[in-house]
Formats: structure tokens, sequence, C-alpha cells
């Protein structure tokens, strides 16, 4: 661990924001006044946190259906989020997209994506881009141990070792895709699946932000060093339902209170840093009442922000009718 | 007879042709869910709770809970279909399409025609569509276009509970492959449903108003909006025929061109996207075979070439209503001339 004070006060408060995002979103779902479906992160916070500290503007990560985290460690604005979530013109996707397709390009956040797989052959993408144009920049593909099944997995993930492209595959194993276990869907060991393709492969405990740190950081230097695709399986867990309104019956009935007090990223961070006394409790404490504040003016802004005019209903295609 | 929901009217058919034929058999993703997890078994039942009991009922050997994979189990279904079992596999949301066409549209609709007849396949894709979830753009898109193209799919598009199980029995027994579309919003939509099984034919069309003025052609939850706006131009002297095809493949186009021929105007309504979608299908039929029973333009009711937006602001905008509907009658009703007597 090589981070310095200001990278963990950062690690700190992007996670935190995360967090605080995600539970204000539930709340705020429950009285009816969010669309749509919604899919929260908590509980997950070091997997995105932990692999995009690595990455800087230049680089790029595709995500999925689950994306807020993702969007939010990689650097995207909180109240334009918040705002695309209530549907709002001021939305990052001018209220288009919705929680499920949140993207900011100039961030290389690709986009949140409702097809579940669809995101690694993007990913693949991005990096032949920084390949063909030796741009130095490496791409991730966030997916879920519900999207390792698919097809487009697969797919991309050979064309990655055959291209030897810039891009790190990211498996975030939360035990579930929607109401079936990982354990029944993923026939064999997603690290031996990236053996078979040529992709060197770790299985990083995603509760500890630090050991996601540095495998993403070994992973991510060896994409720019020309090194070729890595893959990383992270085992972690959700809090909230797949989405919101999922009464979660499929799940242990003490599962979440267990891990939420015994394998919570947030609080196994700060016991980590308070210990190695390398941050204080007073600084944790600001960054969280700082991010309190960010979240309830990204919450009171997107509520009174404008809805999209009904001109907007027909921009942003190559042609209406 | 007793009310039922959309909902249970699909499970119900499902549940009466998996007890009368072994051979029947359901999978999909969550379909019964909870699969390897230490909680409830049957958790989800589907994303909306369609297929919730079956599972209980029939046993995880014939109601299959698979991993994400679209082109492998869609696949699958049409191999099994192929060689003696009658799938019914759940494409959650057909925008997921996409991932397992070639399943779909090269390997079980051509089966029967590039093998010289001998292959059947009888393969069920439930799947649902349509807008007004704020669902956003990947998951409101209604597509069945892109299936009516292809030869050798037989394309259903139940409107009503009523129509939703005796539609999917007859589905189910069908020797083709059919595309079953549920449209979500209809999910919790009430109706007389009967308790015994009952197929509605496919390539039939259904009249829900008939009139002297005006043809409505309107599809799956469309039809609905149709009969409102149909019983409001009644109310202001408008008397107008709405036609559900109930299939659009096959299509009962002679129904259609009938009805045209009787009212001599038309309002095609279609939740669709507006090119090359059913609205222009109809349309065109209509105008090469009936051109001269036309007193006005045909009129196409349809949503603007554009993704499904995710903003309510947006999508109830985007989404044809009963007033755009009415709007199109009276268009059609203005221009032309006046009906022969
Ligand atoms: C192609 C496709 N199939 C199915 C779905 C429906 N769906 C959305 S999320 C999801 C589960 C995904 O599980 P996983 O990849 O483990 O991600 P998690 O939700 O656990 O983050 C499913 C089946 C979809 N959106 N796209
Ligand atoms: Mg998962």
């Amino acid at each position: 661990m090589q981070l310095s004070r200001e990278d963990l006060l950062r690690a700190y408060r992007s996670m935190c924001t995360i967090r605080q995002f995600e539970e204000r979103v539930h709340a705020e779902f429950a009285t009816g006044d969010i669309p749509g479906f919604v899919h929260l992160y908590a509980g997950e916070e070091a997997s995105a946190v932990g692999v995009c500290m690595n990455l800087g503007a230049r680089d790029s990560i595709a995500s999925t259906h689950r994306g807020h985290g993702h969007c939010i460690a990689k650097g995207c604005d909180v109240a334009g989020m918040m705002a695309e979530i209530y549907g709002r013109k001021s939305g990052l996707c001018a209220g288009k997209g919705g929680s499920m397709h949140i993207a900011d390009l100039d961030l290389g956040m690709l986009g949140a994506n409702g097809i579940v797989g669809g995101g690694a052959p993007l990913a693949c993408g991005a990096a032949l881009t920084a390949k063909t144009l030796k741009t130095g920049a490496v791409a991730v593909a966030f997916g879920g141990d519900g999207a390792s099944n698919q097809g487009t997995t697969a797919e991309a993930m050979n064309l990655a070792s055959v291209w030897r492209l810039p891009v790190v595959f990211v498996l975030e194993d939360n035990g579930y895709a929607e109401s079936t276990a990982s354990a029944w869907s993923i026939g064999g060991d997603p690290l031996v699946r990236a053996e078979g393709f040529g992709i060197p492969g770790v299985r990083v405990d995603g509760h500890d932000f630090f050991a996601v740190h540095d495998a993403a950081r070994d992973a991510i230097a060896r994409a720019r060093d020309g090194g070729g695709p890595s893959f990383l399986h992270l085992k972690l867990a959700r809090y909230f339902g797949h989405f919101e309104g999922d009464g979660m019956t499929y799940r242990a009935a003490d599962e979440v209170a267990k891990l939420r007090a015994e394998r919570d990223c947030l609080t196994l961070f700060r016991r980590r840093v308070e210990e190695a006394r390398l941050l204080d409790p007073a600084a944790l404490d600001a960054v969280e009442a700082e991010v309190a504040a960010l979240i309830e003016d990204a919450t009171r802004g997107a509520k009174a922000a404008p809805m999209p005019a009904p001109a907007d209903l027909l921009t942003d295609v190559y042609v209406s009718y | 007879m007793a009310r039922k929901s959309f909902r249970q009217a699909v499970n119900e058919a499902i549940s009466q042709e998996m007890a009368r034929d072994p051979r029947v058999i359901v999978m999909g993703e969550d379909i019964a869910g909870g699969m390897g997890a230490p909680g409830e078994d049957d958790a989800w039942g589907g994303p909306l709770g369609v297929t919730k009991g079956l599972m209980p009922q029939f046993g995880r050997e014939r109601v299959l809970d698979t991993p994400i994979t679209e082109s492998g189990f869609i696949g699958a279904a049409a191999g099994a279909a192929l060689t003696g079992l009658r799938p019914i596999a759940d494409l959650m949301f057909v925008d997921f399409m996409g991932v397992c066409f070639d399943q779909i549209f090269n390997q079980a609709a051509k089966f029967k025609y590039m093998f010289g007849g001998k292959a059947r396949t009888p393969l069920v894709i439930r799947t649902m569509y349509g807008a007004g979830f704020r669902a956003a753009s990947q998951h409101s898109q209604c597509l069945y276009p892109l299936f009516t193209h292809v030869p050798g799919l037989k394309v259903v598009i139940p409107s009503s509970p009523y129509e939703a199980k005796g539609l999917m029995i007859a589905a189910i027994r069908d020797d083709d492959p059919v595309i079953f579309f549920e449209h979500k919003m209809l999910y919790d939509v009430e109706d007389e449903v009967p308790d015994e099984p009952y197929t509605l034919p496919f390539g039939e069309a259904n009249l829900t108003r008939e009139g002297e003025d005006l043809t409505i052609v309107a599809l799956g939850r469309m039809v609905t909006l149709a009969n409102e706006a149909a019983d409001r131009l009644g109310g202001q002297g408008i008397s107008c025929t709405v036609i559900d095809p109930r299939t659009t493949s096959p299509l009962d186009i002679e129904t259609i061109l009938e009805e045209v021929r009787a009212t001599g105007r038309l309002v095609v309504v279609d939740e669709a996207s507006p090119r090359c979608n059913m609205a222009t299908d109809i349309s065109a039929q209509v105008a090469e075979r009936a051109f001269e029973a036309l007193r006005a333009p045909i009129r196409m009711v349809s949503p603007p070439h554009t993704p499904v937006p995710f903003s309510p602001a947006l999508e109830d905008l985007y989404v044809p209503d009963v007033e755009k509907i009415i709007q199109a009658a009276r268009t059609a009703m203005a221009a032309g001339g006046r009906k022969a007597a």
C-alpha cells in the first residue's frame, strides 16, 4: 500500500459518495418519485473505487445496469447523475437515458448498460482505439457474475487476447444475478475460463479496497505497458435488491445484516487506516459530512430541476419524422 | 366467469398446457428464481411474476432457470423443439433479441422450409415489449415488426387477458415457432377469462367495435386505446370499426380490406417505431388492394422515429395516446369525398 494521505482521502470520499448516493436513491425511490428501473451498487464500492483510482480521464470504462458506483468512481458529476435519475433536462444525459444509461464520454465513462454482457466488447473497442492511436490509455470492462456467462463476454475476452488489447475485465461477483446464485450459474471457475483464453487472472476479496486497488494497479499497469488483457474476479455483495422493489426472498434472512456488520468495505477501510494511523477519525468524519451535504444538494437540485421540453423528444437522433 | 389479470391469464394457459402435455417445458432467467440461493425457491416467477407457481407445480425438471445466456438457451429451446419437446422460452424483454436473434431467425424460423418440410419446431418465445414503464431505451421497444419480417415465424400480440389465454394455448399447440408478445403495461389489466382451456385462432382478426364511417386497426396495448377513441368518436357522430389483428404473422389482411371497403377510411395505430412497422405494412397492402375504396389518405399513428426516451415528460409524448388516435380519425374524416350511397 503506497497510497498518499490525499489518495486515501480521495478513495474514502469516493466510496462514501457512492454509499450515500445509493442510500438516498433507495429512500427517494420508496416515495415513488423516481421512475423506472433502478439497480443500486451499495456494498460494492471498493470495486469501482479500487479500480478507478488507477485510471485517468483518458482511460475508459464500460459499466453495467448497476452503474452508479462506476460513474461516481470515474468522476461523474453527482448532481447531474441525480438529475438524470429523476429524468430532468439537467441530467447527464438530458433525461433521455435514466439510471441504466448514465454516461460521460469526456470522463471515459462509456455508459451504464441495460444489456447484460453489453459492455465487454465496447471496452475492447476503447482499448483498440488506444492501441491504434497509441494514446497509452487502457479500458476496463466491469461485468457481473451473470454477465460472465454471456457469449459477448467470452467473445470479448478472446478478442482481447488475440489482439493483445490494453483492457482489464473486472468480474464483480456479488453472488447473484437477479435471484439466481452465481455459485449455481457459473459452471467451472472464472479464473480458469480466463486462463483458457490466455488471460492472467486473480481472485480478490472485493470488500477490501486495498486488495482491489493493488490487483487493479498491477493489471492496469500491465495493459499500459503492452502486456495485454488481465482478469480480476472480485467476490463482493450488494446490499439492496436486484432492483428497487425486489423483496430479496431468495437471500438468507440475516445475510445482508451480517454483511453490513462484518464485511462492509467502508468500515473495513476506516478500521485499516485508523489502526495504521494513516488518517484520523476526525478527517474521515469530515469527509462523510461533506459528502452528505453534496448528496443533499444534488437531490434537492434534481427535484427542483425542470423536465425536458417537448421539442427535446426529437433531438439527438439522425432523422426525425 | 372469473375476472383475471393478463398475468394470471398467461400463467393459467401455460399451467393448463403443462398439465395436459408432458412435453411442454418452460425455461428462462429467474423464470422460477432462487436457483442455488439460500432463501425462497420460486422467488421470482420471472421479473414481473408471470410464471410464479409453475415450478412448485411441475418441478425444476420442467421449469428451468437458466444462466444469462439468451443465445444459448433460446437456441437450446429451438433444438429441443426440433427433437420432440414443446418448449416455452422466456426472452425477458424483447430488447434482448439482439443477443440471440440468430437462433431465432436463421435457425428456428427456417428449419421447416430449409429441410424440405420435414421439420416441426413447436417453440414459443414469450417476451415483454412496449413503452410506458419508464424503462428507457433498451427495455421499452416493440420490435414485433422485425419478427414479422421473417418468414417462418408466427407473431402473436394479445390485446387483453381473454385474448392472451386463448392465444397462448394456441401458440403452445402450434407446430411452428411462435413469438408471443406481452405488453408490460397490460399485466395488471383484468378481464373475464374462462377457467377451462380454449384457443383463439391465428390469422383471424377480432372486431372489437363495429361502425360505418372509419376503420381503425390497432395492435396489442393500442387496441384498448383505439376502443376508447372509437367510443368517444361515437359520441361525436363518427362511428368506427376497430380491428385487432391478434397476430401480425399470419396477418388477416382480408378482414382489414373488407372493413376498409365498407368504411372507405383507415387509421392504423402501431406502437412500434414508424419506419417499416405494422402500420406501414398494412397501409401498403390496403393501398395496393383496396385503393379504389379509399375516400381519404390512410392515417398512421405511431411514435416518432427515436429511441424510447427515459424521462416521463418525454415518454408520455412518445407513446401514441387516445388524443392522437382521435386527431388522426378526424383528419381522415375531414379529407376526401363523401361515401357513395
Ligand atoms: C441481455 C440481457 N439479459 C437479461 C437482462 C435482465 N437482467 C438485468 S440485470 C440481470 C442480472 C445481472 O446479473 P449480474 O451480471 O450478476 O449483475 P448484478 O445485477 O448482480 O450487478 C438480468 C438477468 C438484461 N438486462 N439483458
Ligand atoms: Mg451479480
